[in-house]
């Protein structure tokens, strides 16, 4: 009887550790349907659509340049405030809305993956590729302003450019990883999400999204250099600014291996979490 | 012998009685506390006997079996059994405590109409999401995409979304999508209690034709046996966990008629029974209901339902009748059987009357009742003595051998009357 080809065995445990990405690699389909419906869905029955996708992130930037250039004044390394803080966003909002978004996961689907099976991971993987998208799109719009001041003579890109698909998949595994640790954790206390959801907010103070880093000092310096998205920020900034400073490659390492430590981190407990989660959601 | 498609071996799935800790991380802490501490835990419920070890059961228990292709396996039980707990193991969607199912081809699985539609999406949308859910490949649901929408019968509306599609048309369209798949395997869960008749006996079909030209396994989950000796050639049923027969259809279904006996009382005291009005049981006390002649308040269509209900007379109300409302077990009402005046002796006390109904034109199924004892003034309006709420139940079934005639309850109705005569169609004038 060994000698019979399954194709599935359903145990009870299955290894710690397994990204089942040859079975995910088989419903890329499903993936690419789930992130189409994300945002054929979202803007149905909106009158301006998919340009909201714009006005957003334009909305932002313009009350950051109000209250933290106008009225805080707070330095910006004389970049002009509005390209300033509309690049710190979009690199950040593109971690943040990954973020919040696969520590729903569970929550969310709970529906769905009550009733059918399909590899949980398509659902973190189908969340950070509609921002994916998301963030290309508000890119085109930053390029347009980037460009203008270029030729003001205000700003220039430099080499680092080119690390740019790293601060990405830098921020895209990170939030992989604490998206689906959160997530994990939320299937048995709901009382983490409430708290997720106020933390992600204010977790953009910790990061030098509104502000330089240069222009941090003391004990608050030390606790923003421990937050490894501000290697990210700071050097996503940089390459398109050439103002400010390039971050320490020490910073950027450690930027990494956090990445990679969380990530795998977050898989073993999504793994045990989507095992049982159903009987206890 | 065909292929074994799926192995279930030495399965049990453990289920932790009442919430999964108290919810909250603080609540968790607290009762941690209070069993360091000795002390009783403040989350447990008033009268819970707090016991973190017992309170557990299985929900499947040592489950083996085999299915093999052209398969049409039904499966039934009681509700609790079991039966939609074997499936979520099978689907994956939960996993299992311990034991193996090994699983040759792919399963599409249907525990639940329309998993995964989004209203807002088209209902062609839906159907290549819906597919790729249920693990198709975008190009195989390209293929197949004109029979499923035929199949539906939803041509005209395939382009709307489904959030204004009808419940039916909902159904017909999920079921199309989960009947195309080219899967080895084809799961469902009672399915078919919703869509139209028309629409049912499709799908009866074609899984049919799945199981027995295509050469897939079927598995069906259902609690109405007609569905059940139509579709399915093998039988499980399930009983708290385990397995208690595995083989023909027609054994499998008296059997599971039998089981029920847990719920079909056969006495029914009445005396610890809060009465929904002051007045009740004043005049007039029912005490017991015992169905005589029964171990199970298990009939057949046609026999007749006898009862014994002792009583207490208070004060003499002169004439008195007894009534009986009669509702389907999802609590339809059905119908009233009144009887004819009660004789006692009005000096005495305690009282037993024998009451005798007759079943025929009840469908099977299983009906509950609630007794009431009344009498009525000249003008008509009754005046009630007792009136009790429980729940008095009995089973309806078809005696064995004889074949059935498929009646779709939700559409015919639970009473079958006096069949129509067919007069001389040609009039002598």
């Amino acid at each position: 009887m060994s000698t019979e080809n399954w194709t599935t065995v359903i145990k009870p445990r299955e290894k710690l550790f397994d990204l089942k990405l040859e079975e995910t690699w088989k419903y890329r389909d499903l993936i690419a349907l789930f992130v189409k419906r994300n945002f054929s869905t979202i803007y149905k029955q909106t009158i301006l659509g998919p340009i909201w996708i714009l006005i957003t992130p334009l909305i932002t930037t313009l009350i950051q340049t109000l209250v933290f250039g106008n009225i805080a004044g707070i330095g910006t390394n004389d970049v002009p405030p509005f390209l300033f803080y509309m690049c710190g966003t979009l690199i950040w909002s593109f971690f943040q809305s990954s973020l919040s978004g696969i520590s729903n996961t569970f929550a969310a689907n709970a529906y769905i993956f009550g009733k059918v099976y399909f590899p949980r991971l398509v659902m973190p993987i189908t969340t950070v590729l509609s921002n994916l998208i998301q963030f290309s799109i508000r890119f085109a719009m930053f390029a347009v302003v980037w460009i203008y001041f270029i030729i003001k003579g205000n700003v220039r890109p430099n080499i680092s450019l080119l690390l740019l698909p790293l601060y990405l998949l830098c921020s895209g595994i990170m939030a992989i990883g604490i998206g689906t640790m959160i997530s994990s954790m939320t299937t048995k206390y709901k009382d983490l999400q409430m708290v997720v959801g106020v933390l992600i907010g204010y977790l953009v103070y910790l990061t030098p999204v509104i502000y330089p880093l240069s222009e941090t000092q003391g004990k608050i310096r030390v606790l923003i250099l421990c937050n490894p998205m501000t290697s990210v920020v700071e050097g996503f900034r940089y390459s398109f600014l050439s103002k400010g400073s390039f971050p320490p490659i020490g910073s950027l390492i450690y930027t990494m291996i956090f990445s990679a430590a969380i990530f795998c981190l977050g898989m073993i407990m999504f793994n045990k979490a989507e095992r049982t989660f159903m009987d206890t959601v | 012998m065909s292929d074994t498609v799926i192995k279930f071996e030495n399965l049990y799935k453990q289920y932790r009685l009442g919430t999964i800790g108290t919810g909250t991380f603080y609540g968790d802490v607290q009762s941690w506390l209070a069993r360091v501490r000795g002390k009783e835990d403040p989350n447990s419920k008033i009268g819970e006997t707090v016991n973190t070890k017992s309170g557990k059961f299985y929900a499947l228990n040592n489950i083996n079996a085999e299915v093999h292709a052209g398969d049409a396996l039904g499966i039934i039980g009681r509700n609790g059994a079991g039966k939609s707990t074997l499936l979520k193991v099978l689907s994956r969607v939960t996993a299992p405590t311990k034991g193996t199912v090994s699983v040759k081809g792919r399963i599409s699985s249907m525990l639940e109409v329309g998993t995964g539609f989004h209203p807002e999406l088209t209902g062609r949308e839906n159907i290549f999401l819906n597919g790729a859910i249920l693990g198709m490949r975008k190009s195989e649901i390209a293929k197949k995409l004109d029979e499923i929408i035929e199949f539906s019968e939803i041509e005209k509306f395939i382009d709307t979304p489904v959030k204004r599609y009808s419940s039916g048309m909902y159904v017909k369209l999920a079921f199309s999508v989960a009947a195309h798949l080219d899967s080895e395997i084809l799961v469902m869960d009672e399915v078919l209690a919703v869509g139209d008749m028309k629409f049912q006996q499709k799908c009866l079909g074609k899984m049919d034709s799945a199981a027995n030209n295509e050469g897939r396994a079927v598995l069906y989950v259902s609690h109405n046996m007609s569905t059940i000796r139509n579709l399915c050639s093998r039988c499980i049923v399930l009983d708290h966990g385990s397995i208690i027969f595995d083989g023909g259809t027609e054994d499998a279904i008296s059997l599971y008629m039998e089981r029920g006996e847990s719920d079909l009382k056969a006495h029914y005291d009445f005396r610890d029974l809060q009465r929904i009005d002051m007045v009740y049981g004043q005049r007039l006390y029912v005490k017991d209901l015992y169905f005589l002649d029964k171990t199970s308040a298990n009939y057949y269509q046609n026999e007749k339902i006898r009862f014994k209900v002792c009583w207490d007379l208070f004060k003499d109300v002169g004439k008195l009748q007894a009534f009986a409302t009669l509702r389907y077990a999802d609590d339809v009402n059905v119908c009233t059987a009144i009887s004819d005046n009660i004789e006692y002796d009005p000096t005495k006390k305690e009282h037993e009357t024998v009451f005798e109904f007759d079943s025929t034109g009840l469908m099977p199924g299983r009906y509950y009742f609630h007794f009431s004892i009344f009498s009525t003034n000249e003008f008509g309006s009754y005046l009630k003595h007792d009136h009790v709420t429980r729940n008095i139940f009995f089973e309806i079934s078809v005696p064995e051998g004889s074949s059935a005639l498929y009646w779709p309850e939700h559409y015919f109705g639970h009473i079958r009357m006096p069949d129509m005569k067919v007069l001389d169609n040609s009039p002598n004038n």
